[in-house]
């Protein structure tokens, strides 16, 4: 199967994938983001969300993880990263392990 | 614990005695397997917090200096250079297996291109080329992120659903159905000893 690549997030910081060749879709809120993954979740294999927007949706981004496809992978803005990944590592750790064996605190 | 509500007679002894035996095997299935993607999940888990930590401090330094180079060119003129990419990336998608849980499994293709870059040199500045260039070279790494961090959502659901499946035999099922074995056990008995002793009373008579 041959999937496309998407990005949403603020205008700035998705420009650059744009001219790497990932499809991009601008949303400036999470309301607006909700709607564009809604549209897009089942046409894109590997879609890239910025951690401002993915926060506020974590719940709707629940819905994604029980199939392998759509990926939807949160990553750091122009702003830098808020930890929001390792916060969702770390309680995926929790659910299967129960205990921490990364960060130890 | 609560007995099953069954008949106390040898076929429901039979038919119990072998769901026990069943269901003692299943749970060492299901214990092994358990431990065996506990023990995937902390490597899948290690090399993905090292992946996240990469990606994150090399994204962001893209995108800073992509804002930089942004911020010297007119927004309009940044604006047309970007609208037309000039390349395309797609992926190959399969499904692995990862203990029977169905994990992504990407991959990055055609990613050759001839210059790779939207626009002409004289659009807009340097720094931008160098946050393109170096946006397109970790585009494979994101998706290695990617793909593991999808595998580690869906194998920690996995683990739990299994955990629990664990428990439910271990604490409900085998107690449960030991609990009626030894009932139906103790009733036959009572009924032959009843009936001995009903035989030597007649004979006596």
């Amino acid at each position: 199967m041959n999937g496309k690549l998407a990005i949403v997030g603020d205008g700035d910081s998705i420009m650059v994938f744009k001219a790497a060749g990932v499809a991009t879709f601008p949303a400036e809120n999470e309301v607006k983001a909700r709607e564009v993954l809604r549209r897009i979740a089942k046409d894109y294999a590997v879609i890239f969300l910025t951690e401002e927007l993915a926060r506020p949706l974590t719940d709707f981004l629940k819905r994604f993880d029980e199939q392998p496809y759509p990926v939807v992978l949160s990553i750091p803005s122009k702003n830098g990263s808020t930890g929001y990944g390792t916060e969702l590592l770390k309680s995926a750790m929790e659910r299967a392990l129960g205990v921490d064996i990364l960060f130890n605190n | 614990m609560a007995r099953l509500n069954v008949n106390p007679t040898r076929m429901e002894l039979k038919k119990l005695k072998a769901r026990l035996n069943t269901a003692v095997r299943g749970h060492k299935l299901l214990k092994d397997k358990s431990d065996e993607m506990v023990r995937r999940f902390s490597s899948v888990i290690k090399e993905n917090n090292r992946l996240r930590g990469e990606v994150e401090r090399e994204l962001s330094e893209t995108l800073r200096q992509f804002s930089v180079a942004r911020s010297v060119t007119p927004a309009y003129r940044a604006e047309t250079a970007f609208s037309m990419p000039s390349v395309a990336v797609s992926a190959q998608c399969g499904v692995a297996s990862v203990m029977g849980v169905e994990v992504p499994d990407i991959a990055l293709v055609n990613e050759k291109r001839s210059d790779g870059l939207p626009y002409a040199y004289s659009e807009i500045t340097s720094e931008a080329d160098y946050s393109v260039a170096k946006a397109s070279s970790l585009l494979p790494k994101m998706i290695e992120l990617a793909q593991t961090e999808k595998t580690v959502r869906l194998l920690a659901a996995e683990i739990e659903r299994n955990k629990r499946r664990v428990n439910a035999l271990e604490y409900v099922m085998i107690p449960q159905l030991e609990e009626t074995i030894k009932y139906i056990k103790s009733k036959l008995d009572e009924n032959e000893r009843a009936a001995v002793i009903r035989l030597m009373k007649v004979k006596n008579k």
